[in-house]
């Protein structure tokens, strides 16, 4: 048993009210986690209120601002879109699995120093993508990058030190590249 | 929001699979992806007795060329159309709407075959494949067959599948030589679904004349409308500039659009024209041909 799992004993009950049941197991963040739920449990509440992960955001609740991103097995997701048992077996990376050791990641260093974020309602789910992009596509054009965050909406920023940030952290994880193209 | 309650089943096989849906007699809804089901059920649009999760069958899961076809089947998520070098290199309209539905993190969960069923105007692929000429597989129980996606759309949200079936895939005619293809739609924020949409496919023959022709619009009527009138007049012809204007007002024509928020009735017309122009003189030179 993992911290994580242990601490859902006590909060099973919170998203249950009467429906069937599913027990969900997963991947979070390396730790595997297993708790029983309603089978229509969103995947953003069981990491919010089941593990206590509250660090991925709930903007819209209607799939349409990315506040909620997290990785499922590498690919940035809508987790209020996704339920908790469709990922089952799978693997959920969410804001609180960037850093290592207390060590911020290339990509949190970069939102930091860039001024990447204003309110920081949607630096997490942003910083969930822009994670998976630059694993999957170093050295992305700013083009590529505004395509990448084209699901993650902003309302402070103006997306301009979110794209810098991007770049920045690109610079961070692959120094030997172009980046400052484009 | 939360779906209203509902049992869940994750089949493994396509028999399975109709096997539940059969049981539950209309009272059980495929989930594939979610990102059109999940959203109704949020709102209470439906309730579903029971879902039956379709993306843990491994035979629904494929890409490839065989044979005369392109096959595609159901839970292909967008992401992997956007991604595949055969759609990029021999069926570029496909690689075209990817691009263009939604935004990333949908196409990571969205499908194939949930594009096609959810059976809403503004979805994209349906305009697409219709104007490749697709058919698609379908299993019920005990039996399975095949129809034209032409014979599939019914009305919005209406579509010849029974509840007890399944897609299983769609397939196209493959790739020949002089063939060019191309999709766009307009949107009005990014991310959202077209104002209006237009696909087309064409197949050059030796002389360069059209051999083969497939006009669809997306969002501009009930249902996606195969632009029959439009493709025909350039069937046999030498495309021209003359030519392709006369199918753009044609496929305006065929456009049955609403006033919305997205634009006026007008404004849809003259944006179905526009784009018609626009996709296939992309298409003429996919194809090799520039006019
Ligand atoms: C914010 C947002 C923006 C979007 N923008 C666009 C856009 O611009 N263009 C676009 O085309 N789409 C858009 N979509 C829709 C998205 O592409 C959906 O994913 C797609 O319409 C449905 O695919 P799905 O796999 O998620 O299907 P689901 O939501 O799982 O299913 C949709 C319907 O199809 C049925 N179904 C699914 N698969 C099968 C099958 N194999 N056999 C029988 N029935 C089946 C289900 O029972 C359900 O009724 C958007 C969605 C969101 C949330
Ligand atoms: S909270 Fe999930 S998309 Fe907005
Ligand atoms: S920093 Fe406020 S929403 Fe992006």
């Amino acid at each position: 048993m993992t911290a994580a799992s242990r601490r859902t004993a006590s909060t099973e009950s919170s998203v249950g009210g009467g429906g069937p049941l599913v027990r969900v197991e997963l991947i979070v963040n390396g730790a595997a986690v297993s708790a029983e739920v309603e089978t229509r449990t969103l995947l953003v509440h069981f990491l919010r209120e089941v593990l206590g992960l509250t660090g991925t955001h709930i903007g819209c609740d209607t799939s349409g601002c990315g506040a909620c991103t997290v990785l499922l097995d590498g690919r940035p997701v809508k987790s209020c879109t996704v339920l908790a048992v469709q990922a089952q077996g799978g693997q959920v990376r969410t804001v609180e699995g960037l850093e290592a050791n207390g060590t911020l990641s290339p990509v949190q260093e970069a939102f930091l120093e860039a001024h990447g974020l204003q309110c920081g309602f949607c630096t997490p789910g942003m910083m969930m993508t822009a994670t998976a992009l630059l694993a999957k596509h170093p050295h992305p054009t700013e083009t590529e990058i505004r395509e990448a965050i084209r699901g993650n909406l902003c309302r402070c920023t103006g997306y301009v030190n979110i794209v810098k940030a991007i770049q920045l952290a690109d610079r961070k994880m692959h120094p030997s590249g172009p980046s400052e193209s484009a | 929001m939360i779906p209203p309650p509902f049992e869940y089943y994750a089949p493994r096989s396509i028999d399975e699979a109709v096997g539940l849906l059969h049981r539950f007699e209309g009272d059980a809804k495929v989930l594939a992806g979610g990102h059109s089901l999940l959203p109704l059920m949020k709102l209470r649009l439906a309730r579903p007795r029971a879902l039956v999760d379709i993306q843990r069958i491994p035979s629904l899961a494929y890409l490839r060329e065989e044979g005369a076809h392109l096959r595609i089947g159901a839970t292909t998520r967008t992401s992997e159309l956007l991604e595949s070098p055969i759609l990029r290199q021999s069926y570029p309209i496909l690689t075209d709407a990817a691009a263009e539905i939604a935004d990333p993190l949908v196409r990571n969960m969205g499908t194939v075959g949930g594009n096609l069923c959810h059976g809403d105007p503004g979805n994209d692929l349906p305009a697409c494949l219709l104007a490749l000429g697709a058919e698609v597989e379908v299993a019920g129980p005990g039996s399975s067959r095949i129809l034209r996606l032409s014979d599939f759309y019914r009305d919005t949200f209406v579509t010849a599948l029974e509840p007890t079936e399944l897609l299983v895939g769609v397939r196209v005619p493959r790739a020949r030589l002089g063939q060019g293809n191309a999709y766009h739609k307009l949107e009005k924020r990014t991310g959202d679904f077209a104002i209006a949409g237009v696909a087309a496919n064409l197949v050059l023959d030796g002389s360069g004349r059209i051999g083969t022709a497939g006009i669809a619009l997306t969002g501009v009527g009930p249902t996606a409308i195969l632009a029959e009138a439009a493709a025909a007049v350039l069937v046999g012809r030498s495309p021209d500039e003359d030519q392709i204007a006369h199918a753009a007002r044609l496929a305006s024509d065929s456009a049955q659009p609403a006033s919305d928020l997205r634009g006026s009735v007008e404004y849809k017309r003259a944006m179905v024209r526009f784009l018609t122009r626009q996709v296939l003189e992309r298409a003429l030179a996919r194809a090799g041909r520039a006019v």
